[in-house]
Protein backbone atom coordinates (compact mmCIF):
# COMPACT_ATOMS: atom_id res chain seq x y z
CA UNK A 1 0.00 0.00 0.00
CA UNK A 2 1.26 3.38 -0.85
CA UNK A 3 1.53 5.79 2.02
CA UNK A 4 0.98 9.40 1.16
CA UNK A 5 2.71 11.46 3.70
CA UNK A 6 3.09 14.94 4.82
CA UNK A 7 3.71 15.26 8.50
CA UNK A 8 5.61 14.24 11.58
CA UNK A 9 6.04 10.48 11.83
CA UNK A 10 6.58 9.86 8.15
CA UNK A 11 8.46 13.07 7.47
CA UNK A 12 11.27 12.22 5.07
CA UNK A 13 10.46 8.50 4.96
CA UNK A 14 10.74 7.12 1.46
CA UNK A 15 8.25 4.26 1.72
CA UNK A 16 9.33 2.95 -1.67
CA UNK A 17 12.90 2.40 -0.46
CA UNK A 18 13.47 -1.09 0.90
CA UNK A 19 15.76 0.08 3.71
CA UNK A 20 13.85 3.17 4.85
CA UNK A 21 12.96 1.38 8.10
CA UNK A 22 16.52 0.56 9.06
CA UNK A 23 18.51 2.31 11.76
CA UNK A 24 20.95 4.02 9.36
CA UNK A 25 18.13 5.58 7.37
CA UNK A 26 16.38 6.68 10.56
CA UNK A 27 19.53 8.29 11.94
CA UNK A 28 20.09 10.03 8.61
CA UNK A 29 16.59 11.51 8.95
CA UNK A 30 17.52 12.95 12.36
CA UNK A 31 16.53 9.89 14.34
CA UNK A 32 17.74 9.36 17.91
CA UNK A 33 18.68 13.05 18.14
CA UNK A 34 15.87 13.58 20.64
CA UNK A 35 17.24 10.83 22.86
CA UNK A 36 20.77 12.25 22.57
CA UNK A 37 19.49 15.71 23.41
CA UNK A 38 17.86 14.42 26.61
CA UNK A 39 20.83 12.35 27.70
CA UNK A 40 23.48 14.93 26.80
CA UNK A 41 21.70 17.71 28.68
CA UNK A 42 20.53 15.40 31.49
CA UNK A 43 17.09 16.88 31.00
CA UNK A 44 15.00 16.40 34.17
CA UNK A 45 12.18 13.86 33.82
CA UNK A 46 9.51 16.46 34.60
CA UNK A 47 10.79 18.65 31.77
CA UNK A 48 10.36 15.83 29.28
CA UNK A 49 6.81 15.26 30.51
CA UNK A 50 6.10 18.99 30.41
CA UNK A 51 7.26 19.15 26.79
CA UNK A 52 4.91 16.29 25.82
CA UNK A 53 2.08 18.00 27.72
CA UNK A 54 2.76 21.32 25.97
CA UNK A 55 2.67 19.65 22.57
CA UNK A 56 -1.05 18.96 22.93
CA UNK A 57 -0.46 15.35 21.88
CA UNK A 58 -3.60 13.31 22.55
CA UNK A 59 -3.68 9.53 22.61
CA UNK A 60 -3.83 8.25 19.06
CA UNK A 61 -5.35 4.87 19.88
CA UNK A 62 -8.91 6.07 20.14
CA UNK A 63 -9.65 7.75 23.45
CA UNK A 64 -7.72 10.95 22.72
CA UNK A 65 -6.49 11.29 26.31
CA UNK A 66 -3.60 13.80 26.67
CA UNK A 67 -0.39 11.75 26.55
CA UNK A 68 1.71 14.04 28.77
CA UNK A 69 -0.96 14.01 31.46
CA UNK A 70 -1.05 10.22 31.36
CA UNK A 71 2.72 10.14 31.82
CA UNK A 72 2.45 12.44 34.81
CA UNK A 73 0.23 9.89 36.61
CA UNK A 74 3.15 7.49 36.92
CA UNK A 75 4.76 7.48 40.36
CA UNK A 76 8.21 8.60 39.19
CA UNK A 77 9.90 8.02 42.55
CA UNK A 78 8.39 4.53 43.00
CA UNK A 79 11.41 2.38 43.77
CA UNK A 80 10.37 -1.00 42.28
CA UNK A 81 9.75 -2.17 38.73
CA UNK A 82 7.61 -0.06 36.45
CA UNK A 83 6.70 -0.60 32.83
CA UNK A 84 6.04 1.25 29.62
CA UNK A 85 3.79 -0.66 27.24
CA UNK A 86 2.92 0.11 23.66
CA UNK A 87 -0.41 -0.94 22.23
CA UNK A 88 0.17 -2.06 18.64
CA UNK A 89 -2.75 -4.46 18.86
CA UNK A 90 -4.38 -2.67 16.00
CA UNK A 91 -7.64 -4.46 15.23
CA UNK A 92 -10.29 -1.78 15.17
CA UNK A 93 -11.90 -2.28 11.76
CA UNK A 94 -10.70 0.45 9.44
CA UNK A 95 -7.45 1.12 11.31
CA UNK A 96 -4.15 0.22 9.68
CA UNK A 97 -1.79 3.04 10.57
CA UNK A 98 0.32 1.39 13.27
CA UNK A 99 1.21 -1.45 10.94
CA UNK A 100 2.74 1.13 8.59
CA UNK A 101 4.71 2.67 11.45
CA UNK A 102 6.25 -0.75 12.15
CA UNK A 103 6.84 -1.32 8.46
CA UNK A 104 8.35 1.99 7.52
CA UNK A 105 9.56 3.74 10.67
CA UNK A 106 9.89 1.33 13.62
CA UNK A 107 12.77 3.26 15.17
CA UNK A 108 10.52 6.29 15.73
CA UNK A 109 8.44 4.07 17.99
CA UNK A 110 11.50 2.59 19.69
CA UNK A 111 12.98 6.04 20.33
CA UNK A 112 9.63 7.30 21.61
CA UNK A 113 9.37 4.41 24.03
CA UNK A 114 12.93 4.87 25.28
CA UNK A 115 12.18 8.54 25.94
CA UNK A 116 8.97 7.53 27.73
CA UNK A 117 10.99 5.08 29.80
CA UNK A 118 13.41 7.87 30.74
CA UNK A 119 10.63 10.31 31.60
CA UNK A 120 8.77 7.87 33.83
CA UNK A 121 11.80 6.18 35.36
CA UNK A 122 11.06 2.73 34.00
CA UNK A 123 13.65 0.17 33.05
CA UNK A 124 11.64 -2.05 30.76
CA UNK A 125 8.96 -1.88 28.12
CA UNK A 126 6.93 -4.13 25.88
CA UNK A 127 5.34 -3.59 22.52
CA UNK A 128 2.24 -5.73 22.13
CA UNK A 129 1.81 -6.39 18.40
CA UNK A 130 -1.40 -7.48 16.64
CA UNK A 131 -1.38 -11.20 15.86
CA UNK A 132 -2.20 -10.92 12.17
CA UNK A 133 0.86 -8.85 11.27
CA UNK A 134 3.64 -11.37 11.80
CA UNK A 135 5.99 -9.85 9.23
CA UNK A 136 5.82 -6.51 11.04
CA UNK A 137 6.46 -8.25 14.37
CA UNK A 138 9.60 -9.79 12.90
CA UNK A 139 10.72 -6.47 11.48
CA UNK A 140 10.21 -4.81 14.83
CA UNK A 141 12.32 -7.49 16.50
CA UNK A 142 15.03 -6.80 13.95
CA UNK A 143 14.83 -3.05 14.57
CA UNK A 144 15.17 -3.68 18.32
CA UNK A 145 18.31 -5.65 17.64
CA UNK A 146 19.73 -2.80 15.55
CA UNK A 147 19.01 -0.31 18.34
CA UNK A 148 20.66 -2.58 20.93
CA UNK A 149 23.78 -3.01 18.83
CA UNK A 150 24.06 0.74 18.30
CA UNK A 151 23.83 1.43 22.02
CA UNK A 152 20.46 3.22 21.90
CA UNK A 153 18.77 0.44 23.82
CA UNK A 154 19.83 -1.80 26.70
CA UNK A 155 22.26 -1.22 29.53
CA UNK A 156 23.96 2.19 29.87
CA UNK A 157 22.42 3.80 26.85
CA UNK A 158 24.98 5.93 24.97
CA UNK A 159 27.38 5.44 27.85
CA UNK A 160 25.14 7.05 30.48
CA UNK A 161 23.57 5.70 33.68
CA UNK A 162 20.25 5.29 31.93
CA UNK A 163 19.26 1.72 31.02
CA UNK A 164 16.11 0.57 29.30
CA UNK A 165 15.12 -2.79 27.81
CA UNK A 166 12.39 -3.17 25.23
CA UNK A 167 10.76 -6.36 23.94
CA UNK A 168 8.09 -7.32 21.43
CA UNK A 169 5.14 -9.47 22.41
CA UNK A 170 3.11 -11.04 19.64
CA UNK A 171 -0.67 -11.35 20.05
CA UNK A 172 -2.62 -14.14 18.41
CA UNK A 173 -6.02 -12.93 17.34
CA UNK A 174 -8.24 -11.20 19.89
CA UNK A 175 -9.70 -7.74 19.24
CA UNK A 176 -10.32 -7.26 22.95
CA UNK A 177 -6.59 -7.11 23.65
CA UNK A 178 -6.61 -3.60 22.21
CA UNK A 179 -8.33 -2.67 25.50
CA UNK A 180 -5.42 -1.73 27.71
CA UNK A 181 -6.12 -3.92 30.72
CA UNK A 182 -7.00 -6.91 28.51
CA UNK A 183 -3.67 -6.27 26.80
CA UNK A 184 -1.91 -6.42 30.17
CA UNK A 185 -3.64 -9.70 31.04
CA UNK A 186 -2.57 -11.07 27.67
CA UNK A 187 0.98 -9.87 28.21
CA UNK A 188 0.94 -11.81 31.47
CA UNK A 189 0.06 -14.93 29.49
CA UNK A 190 -3.63 -15.06 30.28
CA UNK A 191 -6.93 -14.79 28.44
CA UNK A 192 -7.38 -11.19 27.33
CA UNK A 193 -10.22 -10.23 29.62
CA UNK A 194 -10.31 -6.62 30.78
CA UNK A 195 -9.74 -5.73 34.41
CA UNK A 196 -12.08 -3.74 36.52
CA UNK A 197 -10.84 -0.19 36.99
CA UNK A 198 -9.79 1.30 39.38
CA UNK A 199 -7.05 0.52 40.12
CA UNK A 200 -5.73 2.05 36.93
CA UNK A 201 -2.58 0.74 35.26
CA UNK A 202 -0.55 3.72 36.52
CA UNK A 203 -0.80 2.19 39.99
CA UNK A 204 -1.53 -1.49 39.24
CA UNK A 205 -0.49 -2.49 35.74
CA UNK A 206 1.71 -5.19 34.26
CA UNK A 207 2.53 -7.80 36.95
CA UNK A 208 0.78 -5.47 39.36
CA UNK A 209 3.40 -2.74 38.86
CA UNK A 210 2.87 0.88 37.79
CA UNK A 211 2.46 0.86 34.00
CA UNK A 212 1.75 3.37 31.26
CA UNK A 213 0.19 2.19 28.02
CA UNK A 214 0.16 4.34 24.91
CA UNK A 215 -0.67 3.79 21.28
CA UNK A 216 2.05 3.25 18.68
CA UNK A 217 1.39 6.53 16.91
CA UNK A 218 1.49 8.43 20.22
CA UNK A 219 4.93 7.07 21.11
CA UNK A 220 6.18 7.55 17.55
CA UNK A 221 5.26 11.25 17.74
CA UNK A 222 7.43 11.85 20.80
CA UNK A 223 10.88 12.04 19.14
CA UNK A 224 9.64 14.89 16.92
CA UNK A 225 8.18 16.73 19.92
CA UNK A 226 11.44 16.51 21.89
CA UNK A 227 13.73 17.21 18.94
CA UNK A 228 11.81 20.03 17.27
CA UNK A 229 9.90 21.29 20.28
CA UNK A 230 6.36 21.09 21.59
CA UNK A 231 5.44 24.36 19.96
CA UNK A 232 6.25 23.15 16.49
CA UNK A 233 4.14 20.04 16.98
CA UNK A 234 1.27 22.02 18.45
CA UNK A 235 1.35 24.48 15.58
CA UNK A 236 1.07 21.65 13.09
CA UNK A 237 -2.49 21.08 14.32
CA UNK A 238 -4.98 23.38 15.95
CA UNK A 239 -5.59 24.42 19.59
CA UNK A 240 -6.53 21.45 21.84
CA UNK A 241 -5.73 19.22 18.85
CA UNK A 242 -1.98 19.38 18.55
CA UNK A 243 0.04 17.92 15.74
CA UNK A 244 -0.55 15.86 12.70
CA UNK A 245 -2.51 12.63 12.69
CA UNK A 246 -2.45 9.51 10.61
CA UNK A 247 -5.77 8.84 8.95
CA UNK A 248 -6.38 5.38 7.55
CA UNK A 249 -8.78 5.83 4.68
CA UNK A 250 -10.57 2.70 3.49
CA UNK A 251 -13.66 1.78 1.53
CA UNK A 252 -15.00 3.34 -1.64
CA UNK A 253 -12.16 5.71 -2.50
CA UNK A 254 -9.70 5.54 -5.36
CA UNK A 255 -6.56 5.49 -3.19
CA UNK A 256 -7.09 3.80 0.17
CA UNK A 257 -4.12 4.35 2.43
CA UNK A 258 -2.63 6.28 5.31
CA UNK A 259 -2.54 10.05 5.16
CA UNK A 260 -0.61 12.00 7.74
CA UNK A 261 -2.14 15.45 7.83
CA UNK A 262 -2.55 18.31 10.30
CA UNK A 263 -5.46 17.91 12.68
CA UNK A 264 -8.14 20.31 11.56
CA UNK A 265 -7.84 19.50 7.84
CA UNK A 266 -11.28 19.51 6.19
CA UNK A 267 -12.70 16.05 5.49
CA UNK A 268 -13.30 17.09 1.90
CA UNK A 269 -9.55 17.67 1.49
CA UNK A 270 -8.74 14.23 2.91
CA UNK A 271 -11.27 12.65 0.56
CA UNK A 272 -9.59 14.41 -2.35
CA UNK A 273 -6.16 13.24 -1.22
CA UNK A 274 -7.51 9.70 -1.21
CA UNK A 275 -8.40 10.14 -4.86
CA UNK A 276 -12.08 10.91 -4.37
CA UNK A 277 -14.95 8.47 -4.67
CA UNK A 278 -14.26 5.27 -6.61
CA UNK A 279 -16.10 4.96 -9.96
CA UNK A 280 -17.51 8.45 -9.49
CA UNK A 281 -20.21 7.18 -7.13
CA UNK A 282 -21.93 9.41 -4.62
CA UNK A 283 -20.76 9.55 -1.01
CA UNK A 284 -23.41 8.18 1.31
CA UNK A 285 -21.83 7.90 4.74
CA UNK A 286 -18.56 7.84 6.64
CA UNK A 287 -17.46 6.21 9.85
CA UNK A 288 -14.81 8.75 10.87
CA UNK A 289 -12.95 7.00 13.67
CA UNK A 290 -12.97 3.23 13.35
CA UNK A 291 -15.91 0.83 13.49
CA UNK A 292 -16.82 1.76 17.06
CA UNK A 293 -17.39 5.41 16.18
CA UNK A 294 -20.91 6.55 15.26
CA UNK A 295 -21.54 6.79 11.51
CA UNK A 296 -22.19 10.20 9.95
CA UNK A 297 -24.17 10.88 6.77
CA UNK A 298 -22.35 12.52 3.85
CA UNK A 299 -23.78 16.00 4.34
CA UNK A 300 -22.67 16.20 7.98
CA UNK A 301 -19.28 14.68 7.21
CA UNK A 302 -18.55 17.09 4.37
CA UNK A 303 -18.86 20.00 6.80
CA UNK A 304 -16.43 18.49 9.34
CA UNK A 305 -12.76 19.05 9.84
CA UNK A 306 -10.63 16.09 10.87
CA UNK A 307 -9.89 16.73 14.54
CA UNK A 308 -11.18 15.57 17.91
CA UNK A 309 -13.40 18.58 18.56
CA UNK A 310 -15.09 18.91 15.17
CA UNK A 311 -15.94 15.22 14.85
CA UNK A 312 -17.16 15.10 18.43
CA UNK A 313 -19.40 18.13 17.82
CA UNK A 314 -20.88 16.35 14.81
CA UNK A 315 -21.88 13.48 17.09
CA UNK A 316 -19.13 10.98 16.46
CA UNK A 317 -15.53 10.38 17.56
CA UNK A 318 -12.18 10.79 15.87
CA UNK A 319 -11.20 7.53 17.55
CA UNK A 320 -8.21 5.91 15.94
CA UNK A 321 -8.50 8.02 12.79
CA UNK A 322 -9.90 5.20 10.68
CA UNK A 323 -12.08 6.74 8.02
CA UNK A 324 -14.42 4.20 6.40
CA UNK A 325 -16.02 5.64 3.29
CA UNK A 326 -19.25 4.21 1.86
CA UNK A 327 -21.02 5.01 -1.39
CA UNK A 328 -24.69 5.08 -2.36
CA UNK A 329 -24.78 1.34 -3.19
CA UNK A 330 -24.31 0.29 0.42
CA UNK A 331 -27.36 -0.90 2.31
CA UNK A 332 -26.88 0.44 5.80
CA UNK A 333 -28.52 -2.62 7.34
CA UNK A 334 -26.00 -4.95 5.64
CA UNK A 335 -23.11 -2.74 6.72
CA UNK A 336 -24.34 -2.68 10.31
CA UNK A 337 -24.97 -6.43 10.25
CA UNK A 338 -21.29 -7.04 9.44
CA UNK A 339 -20.14 -4.82 12.28
CA UNK A 340 -22.61 -6.39 14.72
CA UNK A 341 -21.26 -9.81 13.78
CA UNK A 342 -17.74 -8.60 14.52
CA UNK A 343 -18.56 -7.39 18.03
CA UNK A 344 -20.47 -10.58 18.78
CA UNK A 345 -17.52 -12.64 17.60
CA UNK A 346 -15.00 -10.59 19.59
CA UNK A 347 -16.82 -10.11 22.90
CA UNK A 348 -14.56 -11.76 25.46
CA UNK A 349 -17.54 -13.26 27.27
CA UNK A 350 -16.70 -11.91 30.69
CA UNK A 351 -19.70 -9.60 31.22
CA UNK A 352 -23.20 -10.93 30.60
CA UNK A 353 -24.66 -7.75 29.04
CA UNK A 354 -21.94 -7.78 26.37
CA UNK A 355 -21.67 -11.53 25.81
CA UNK A 356 -25.45 -11.95 25.40
CA UNK A 357 -26.26 -8.46 24.14
CA UNK A 358 -23.87 -8.53 21.18
CA UNK A 359 -25.55 -11.79 20.09
CA UNK A 360 -29.00 -10.26 20.35
CA UNK A 361 -27.95 -7.17 18.39
CA UNK A 362 -26.46 -9.33 15.64
CA UNK A 363 -29.43 -11.69 15.37
CA UNK A 364 -32.01 -8.90 15.23
CA UNK A 365 -30.05 -6.91 12.62
CA UNK A 366 -29.43 -10.11 10.68
CA UNK A 367 -33.12 -10.85 10.45
CA UNK A 368 -33.96 -7.29 9.39
CA UNK A 369 -31.26 -7.49 6.69
CA UNK A 370 -32.75 -10.74 5.47
CA UNK A 371 -36.28 -9.44 5.17
CA UNK A 372 -37.46 -11.14 8.34
CA UNK A 373 -37.59 -8.09 10.58
CA UNK A 374 -40.53 -7.81 12.94
CA UNK A 375 -42.48 -4.77 14.08
CA UNK A 376 -40.84 -3.58 17.27
CA UNK A 377 -37.36 -4.70 16.26
CA UNK A 378 -35.97 -1.16 16.31
CA UNK A 379 -37.31 -0.69 19.83
CA UNK A 380 -35.83 -4.06 20.73
CA UNK A 381 -32.42 -2.92 19.46
CA UNK A 382 -32.73 0.21 21.60
CA UNK A 383 -33.68 -1.79 24.63
CA UNK A 384 -30.85 -4.29 24.24
CA UNK A 385 -28.39 -1.45 23.64
CA UNK A 386 -29.55 0.44 26.72
CA UNK A 387 -28.94 -2.65 28.80
CA UNK A 388 -25.39 -3.00 27.47
CA UNK A 389 -23.84 0.46 27.27
CA UNK A 390 -22.14 1.54 30.47
CA UNK A 391 -22.98 -1.73 32.21
CA UNK A 392 -19.83 -3.70 31.57
CA UNK A 393 -16.19 -3.72 32.68
CA UNK A 394 -14.79 -2.35 29.43
CA UNK A 395 -16.04 -0.29 26.50
CA UNK A 396 -16.53 -3.12 23.99
CA UNK A 397 -20.25 -3.20 24.78
CA UNK A 398 -20.47 0.54 24.17
CA UNK A 399 -18.48 0.11 20.98
CA UNK A 400 -21.01 -2.46 19.79
CA UNK A 401 -23.95 -0.20 20.66
CA UNK A 402 -22.66 3.08 19.13
CA UNK A 403 -22.90 1.86 15.54
CA UNK A 404 -26.38 0.43 16.13
CA UNK A 405 -27.66 3.68 17.60
CA UNK A 406 -26.11 5.86 14.92
CA UNK A 407 -27.06 3.70 11.93
CA UNK A 408 -30.66 3.43 13.12
CA UNK A 409 -30.75 7.17 13.84
CA UNK A 410 -29.33 8.51 10.59
CA UNK A 411 -30.70 5.83 8.27
CA UNK A 412 -33.88 4.91 10.14
CA UNK A 413 -35.98 4.90 6.98
CA UNK A 414 -33.91 2.02 5.57
CA UNK A 415 -34.57 -0.09 8.65
CA UNK A 416 -38.26 0.81 8.75
CA UNK A 417 -38.64 0.03 5.08
CA UNK A 418 -36.99 -3.38 5.43
CA UNK A 419 -39.15 -4.31 8.43
CA UNK A 420 -42.31 -3.19 6.67
CA UNK A 421 -41.65 -4.61 3.19
CA UNK A 422 -39.60 -7.69 3.97
CA UNK A 423 -36.77 -6.52 1.72
CA UNK A 424 -34.11 -3.85 1.80
CA UNK A 425 -34.64 -0.45 0.22
CA UNK A 426 -31.15 -0.35 -1.27
CA UNK A 427 -30.11 -3.02 -3.75
CA UNK A 428 -26.92 -3.68 -1.82
CA UNK A 429 -23.53 -3.96 -3.48
CA UNK A 430 -20.34 -4.19 -1.39
CA UNK A 431 -18.24 -2.87 -4.24
CA UNK B 1 7.46 -33.69 21.87
CA UNK B 2 8.88 -30.51 20.32
CA UNK B 3 12.13 -30.18 18.38
CA UNK B 4 15.27 -28.69 19.86
CA UNK B 5 14.85 -25.80 17.46
CA UNK B 6 11.34 -25.06 18.74
CA UNK B 7 12.52 -25.26 22.33
CA UNK B 8 15.33 -22.80 21.58
CA UNK B 9 12.75 -20.41 20.12
CA UNK B 10 10.57 -20.82 23.21
CA UNK B 11 13.58 -20.09 25.40
CA UNK B 12 14.05 -16.84 23.51
CA UNK B 13 10.47 -15.91 24.33
CA UNK B 14 10.94 -16.79 28.00
CA UNK B 15 13.99 -14.51 28.16
CA UNK B 16 11.85 -11.47 27.31
CA UNK B 17 10.03 -11.57 30.64
CA UNK B 18 11.08 -11.36 34.29
CA UNK B 19 12.41 -14.67 35.62
CA UNK B 20 9.34 -15.23 37.79
CA UNK B 21 6.93 -14.49 34.93
CA UNK B 22 7.49 -17.39 32.56
CA UNK B 23 3.75 -17.60 32.02
CA UNK B 24 4.02 -14.50 29.80
CA UNK B 25 5.78 -16.67 27.23
CA UNK B 26 2.83 -19.02 26.81
CA UNK B 27 1.40 -17.19 23.79
CA UNK B 28 4.69 -17.32 21.95
CA UNK B 29 5.33 -20.91 23.03
CA UNK B 30 1.96 -22.09 21.75
CA UNK B 31 2.55 -20.29 18.46
CA UNK B 32 5.92 -21.99 18.09
CA UNK B 33 4.42 -25.38 18.97
CA UNK B 34 1.63 -24.87 16.43
CA UNK B 35 4.14 -23.84 13.75
CA UNK B 36 6.10 -27.02 14.28
CA UNK B 37 3.00 -29.18 14.04
CA UNK B 38 1.80 -27.29 10.97
CA UNK B 39 5.08 -27.71 9.15
CA UNK B 40 5.62 -31.35 10.06
CA UNK B 41 2.07 -32.73 10.36
CA UNK B 42 0.95 -34.83 7.42
CA UNK B 43 -2.76 -34.92 8.21
CA UNK B 44 -5.18 -32.16 9.27
CA UNK B 45 -5.36 -33.76 12.74
CA UNK B 46 -1.57 -33.66 13.10
CA UNK B 47 -1.37 -29.97 12.17
CA UNK B 48 -3.41 -28.49 15.01
CA UNK B 49 -2.81 -28.14 18.73
CA UNK B 50 -4.05 -30.93 20.93
CA UNK B 51 -4.21 -31.58 24.64
CA UNK B 52 -0.90 -33.40 24.66
CA UNK B 53 1.13 -30.61 23.11
CA UNK B 54 -0.62 -27.95 25.18
CA UNK B 55 0.24 -29.89 28.33
CA UNK B 56 3.81 -30.21 27.17
CA UNK B 57 4.07 -26.44 26.69
CA UNK B 58 2.48 -25.86 30.11
CA UNK B 59 4.92 -28.22 31.80
CA UNK B 60 7.84 -26.66 29.99
CA UNK B 61 6.82 -23.23 31.31
CA UNK B 62 5.95 -24.63 34.73
CA UNK B 63 2.35 -23.42 34.62
CA UNK B 64 -0.86 -25.40 35.15
CA UNK B 65 -2.05 -27.11 31.93
CA UNK B 66 -5.40 -25.37 32.19
CA UNK B 67 -3.64 -21.99 32.03
CA UNK B 68 -2.14 -22.89 28.65
CA UNK B 69 -5.39 -24.48 27.48
CA UNK B 70 -7.30 -21.29 28.32
CA UNK B 71 -4.94 -19.28 26.16
CA UNK B 72 -5.02 -21.75 23.26
CA UNK B 73 -8.82 -21.63 23.17
CA UNK B 74 -9.24 -17.89 23.74
CA UNK B 75 -7.15 -16.51 20.87
CA UNK B 76 -8.54 -17.38 17.49
CA UNK B 77 -5.32 -17.89 15.53
CA UNK B 78 -4.42 -21.07 17.45
CA UNK B 79 -5.81 -23.99 15.48
CA UNK B 80 -7.63 -26.26 17.85
CA UNK B 81 -9.42 -28.11 15.06
CA UNK B 82 -7.93 -30.16 12.21
CA UNK B 83 -6.62 -27.83 9.55
CA UNK B 84 -5.50 -28.10 5.94
CA UNK B 85 -1.90 -27.77 4.80
CA UNK B 86 -2.82 -24.25 3.76
CA UNK B 87 -5.17 -22.35 6.01
CA UNK B 88 -6.54 -19.36 4.12
CA UNK B 89 -8.21 -16.69 6.23
CA UNK B 90 -9.95 -13.92 4.31
CA UNK B 91 -10.92 -10.69 6.01
CA UNK B 92 -14.60 -9.96 5.31
CA UNK B 93 -15.06 -7.20 7.85
CA UNK B 94 -16.76 -4.00 6.70
CA UNK B 95 -13.79 -1.96 5.42
CA UNK B 96 -12.42 -4.95 3.49
CA UNK B 97 -15.88 -5.89 2.19
CA UNK B 98 -16.14 -2.42 0.63
CA UNK B 99 -13.03 -3.23 -1.40
CA UNK B 100 -13.78 -6.80 -2.39
CA UNK B 101 -13.18 -8.90 0.74
CA UNK B 102 -16.47 -10.77 0.52
CA UNK B 103 -16.03 -11.28 -3.23
CA UNK B 104 -12.55 -12.70 -2.61
CA UNK B 105 -13.87 -15.18 -0.04
CA UNK B 106 -16.63 -16.27 -2.42
CA UNK B 107 -14.18 -16.61 -5.28
CA UNK B 108 -11.83 -18.82 -3.27
CA UNK B 109 -14.75 -20.85 -1.97
CA UNK B 110 -15.90 -21.48 -5.57
CA UNK B 111 -12.42 -22.31 -6.77
CA UNK B 112 -11.64 -24.76 -3.99
CA UNK B 113 -15.16 -26.16 -3.85
CA UNK B 114 -15.38 -25.72 -0.09
CA UNK B 115 -17.56 -23.45 2.02
CA UNK B 116 -16.15 -21.04 4.57
CA UNK B 117 -15.18 -23.06 7.63
CA UNK B 118 -14.48 -26.23 5.66
CA UNK B 119 -11.35 -28.21 4.82
CA UNK B 120 -10.96 -29.80 1.38
CA UNK B 121 -11.28 -33.60 1.39
CA UNK B 122 -7.65 -33.99 0.31
CA UNK B 123 -6.62 -32.11 3.46
CA UNK B 124 -4.88 -29.41 1.45
CA UNK B 125 -6.95 -26.28 2.15
CA UNK B 126 -9.00 -24.80 4.95
CA UNK B 127 -10.97 -21.64 4.20
CA UNK B 128 -11.89 -19.28 7.02
CA UNK B 129 -13.42 -15.88 7.38
CA UNK B 130 -11.30 -13.55 9.51
CA UNK B 131 -11.83 -10.43 11.51
CA UNK B 132 -9.86 -7.22 11.13
CA UNK B 133 -6.21 -7.87 10.31
CA UNK B 134 -5.25 -4.21 10.49
CA UNK B 135 -4.55 -3.95 6.77
CA UNK B 136 -7.85 -2.55 5.44
CA UNK B 137 -6.07 -0.28 2.97
CA UNK B 138 -4.71 -3.36 1.18
CA UNK B 139 -8.10 -5.04 0.77
CA UNK B 140 -8.87 -7.69 -0.26
CA UNK B 141 -6.49 -9.20 2.28
CA UNK B 142 -5.93 -12.79 3.29
CA UNK B 143 -3.59 -14.70 5.56
CA UNK B 144 -1.98 -17.98 4.63
CA UNK B 145 -1.15 -20.12 7.67
CA UNK B 146 -1.49 -17.19 10.08
CA UNK B 147 1.80 -15.53 9.20
CA UNK B 148 1.87 -14.73 5.52
CA UNK B 149 -0.29 -11.77 4.63
CA UNK B 150 -1.32 -11.34 1.00
CA UNK B 151 -2.59 -7.95 -0.13
CA UNK B 152 -4.76 -6.71 -3.00
CA UNK B 153 -6.14 -10.19 -3.71
CA UNK B 154 -8.02 -9.71 -6.94
CA UNK B 155 -9.24 -12.89 -8.70
CA UNK B 156 -6.01 -12.90 -10.76
CA UNK B 157 -3.87 -12.56 -7.64
CA UNK B 158 -5.86 -15.34 -5.97
CA UNK B 159 -5.35 -17.64 -8.98
CA UNK B 160 -1.63 -17.01 -8.80
CA UNK B 161 -1.46 -17.55 -5.04
CA UNK B 162 -3.46 -20.78 -5.15
CA UNK B 163 -1.17 -22.08 -7.89
CA UNK B 164 1.77 -21.57 -5.49
CA UNK B 165 0.04 -23.35 -2.62
CA UNK B 166 0.41 -26.91 -3.83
Amino acid sequence: MAVFVNGVIFDGVDTAAADAWRLDAYVARGGYQALRKILDSKLPQEDVIAEVKNSGLRGRGGAGFPTGLKWSFMPRSFPGDKYVVCNTDEGEPGTFKDRDILRFNPHALIEGMIIAGYAMGTKAGYNYIHGEVFAEYQRFEEALEEARKAGFLGQHILGTDFSFELYAHHGYGAYICGEETALLESLEGKKGQPRFKPPFPASFGLYGKPTTINNTESFASVPFIIRDGAQKFLEAGKPNNGGTKLFSVSGHVNRPGNYEIPLGTPFSTLLEMAGGMRDGKKLKAVIPGGSSAPILPAEIMMSCTMDYDSISKAGSMLGSGAVIVMNEDVCMIKALERLAYFYHEESCGQCTPCREGTGWLYRVIHRIANGEGRPGDLELLDSVGNNMAGRTICALADAAVFPVRSFTKHFRHEFEYAIEHGKTLVDHKWC
Amino acid sequence: MLSAQSLALIDREVAKYPADQKRSAVMGALRIALEERRSTGETPEARCLNQEVIEFVANYLEIPPVAAYEVATFYNMYDMKPVGKYKITVCTNLPCALSGGVNAAEYISGKLGIAIGETSTDGMYTLLEGECMGACGDAPVLLVNNHSMCSFMTPEAIDKKLAELK
